[in-house]
C-alpha cells in the first residue's frame, strides 16, 4: 500500500473527511456497474464519507431534482439511459456546484475532452483506489 | 494443519495469484504472470474491516454473478445475424470494467483481445477470443475459491 493509503488507514483522513466534523462530507456514486458501486461505496465509507448510489445519469439528475445535494459526485462515463457527459451538463445547467469527478475506464489518452467540457472538476481512470480518491477529495476541501 | 501452516499456505496462494515482475537485470528470467494485479487486490483486502470482514469474497461473488449475466448477453449477441458489434463491444466493456476493479489482469487481457476483433468486425475472432475469456474466468474462479477456503480455515484456526 502506498504511503498515502497507509496514512488514511491509520486514521488521518478519517479525521479530515468526516469523523470529527460537524457535517460529514456527502458523496453520490453514479455508476451502472454493481462491482464498481460496491467498491466506490466501500472506499468512501472507509473514509467516513456518507454516500448514496444511483445506477445512471438520469437517476443522478432525479435525485438532485428531489432536493438532495452532495459535496462530491463520482460520475461514470458510459452508462445506459443517460451517460456521464449528459448528466454532468444537466447538473451544471441546474446550477449544481458540487465537485464532479469523472471516473471511467477510459485512459487520459482516449477522447475524454467532451467529458471535461461538460463540467468536470477532476478525472480519474478506473479502478478507483484510496490515493485517487484522496486526490479527488482534496479538491472538495478546497472548494468548500 | 496448524494455524501457522495454514497462514503460510494462504500467503503462498496469494503470491501465486499475484503478478510478479522479473528482475530487470535478468532479462532471461521468464516472466511469472499471475492472475491478479497486486495493487488492486491488496487494495480490496485493505477495505476489509470489522464492519465488512468478507468484502473481498463478497465482491468476487458479485463479480461472478454479474459475469454470468454479461456472458449470456455476449453469447446471444454472437449468435444473432447480423452480428451487432457495437452491442458486443458494450457488453464486453462492462465486463472488462468489472475485471479491472477486482484486478483480474489475465481475464482483462483476454477482454482486450476480444475488443480488437470487435473493432475489426471479425465475428469468428470474437467467438474464439470469448472462449479464452471464459477459460481464464473459470481458472481464476477455481484459484480464488481455493484461496478463500484457505483463508477461512486459517481464520477458524485463529479462534480455536
Amino acid at each position: 500500500m502506498e504511503d498515502i493509503g497507509a496514512r488514511i488507514l491509520a486514521g488521518d483522513h478519517q479525521v479530515q473527511y468526516g469523523q470529527n466534523q460537524r457535517t460529514k462530507i456527502k458523496a453520490l456514486v453514479v455508476d451502472d456497474n454493481m462491482i464498481n458501486q460496491a467498491l466506490h461505496r466501500t472506499l468512501l465509507r472507509n473514509l467516513g464519507i456518507e454516500n448514496h448510489v444511483v445506477g445512471n445519469g438520469r437517476e443522478a439528475v432525479d435525485v438532485h431534482c428531489s432536493g438532495r445535494r452532495f459535496d462530491l459526485i463520482l460520475m461514470d462515463l458510459d452508462m445506459p439511459v443517460m451517460n456521464g457527459i449528459e448528466a454532468t451538463k444537466k447538473l451544471r445547467a441546474m446550477g449544481i456546484q458540487s465537485t464532479i469527478a469523472g471516473v471511467s475506464s477510459r485512459s487520459v489518452d482516449e477522447n475524454i475532452q467532451e467529458f471535461w467540457e461538460a463540467g468536470l472538476d477532476d478525472y480519474q481512470q478506473k479502478p478507483l483506489n484510496f490515493p485517487k480518491l484522496v486526490s479527488i477529495l482534496q479538491k472538495v476541501n478546497h472548494s468548500v | 494443519m496448524d494455524r501457522n501452516q495454514l497462514q503460510r499456505q494462504v500467503a503462498l496462494m496469494r503470491s501465486s495469484l499475484i503478478e510478479q515482475v522479473p528482475n530487470p537485470s535478468l532479462p532471461s528470467l521468464k516472466l511469472l504472470v499471475g492472475y491478479l494485479d497486486e495493487q488492486q487486490f491488496l487494495q480490496l483486502e485493505d477495505l476489509q474491516d470489522d464492519v465488512n470482514p468478507n468484502f473481498v469474497e463478497e465482491i468476487v461473488t458479485l463479480f461472478y454473478k454479474d459475469s454470468a449475466r454479461l456472458f449470456h448477453n455476449i453469447e446471444q449477441a454472437l449468435k444473432s445475424r447480423p452480428v451487432d458489434f457495437a452491442k458486443l463491444d458494450n457488453y464486453m466493456h462492462q465486463f472488462r470494467g468489472s475485471t479491472s476493479s477486482i484486478g483480474a489482469i489475465k481475464v482483462k487481457n483476454e477482454c482486450n483481445q476480444f475488443k480488437e476483433f470487435c473493432l475489426a468486425g471479425n465475428a469468428e475472432g470474437c467467438a474464439r477470443a470469448f472462449q479464452k475469456v471464459k477459460q481464464e474466468h473459470e481458472t481464476l474462479r477455481t484459484q480464488l475459491e481455493t484461496y478463500f477456503k484457505l483463508r477461512r480455515q486459517a481464520g477458524l484456526a485463529e479462534t480455536v
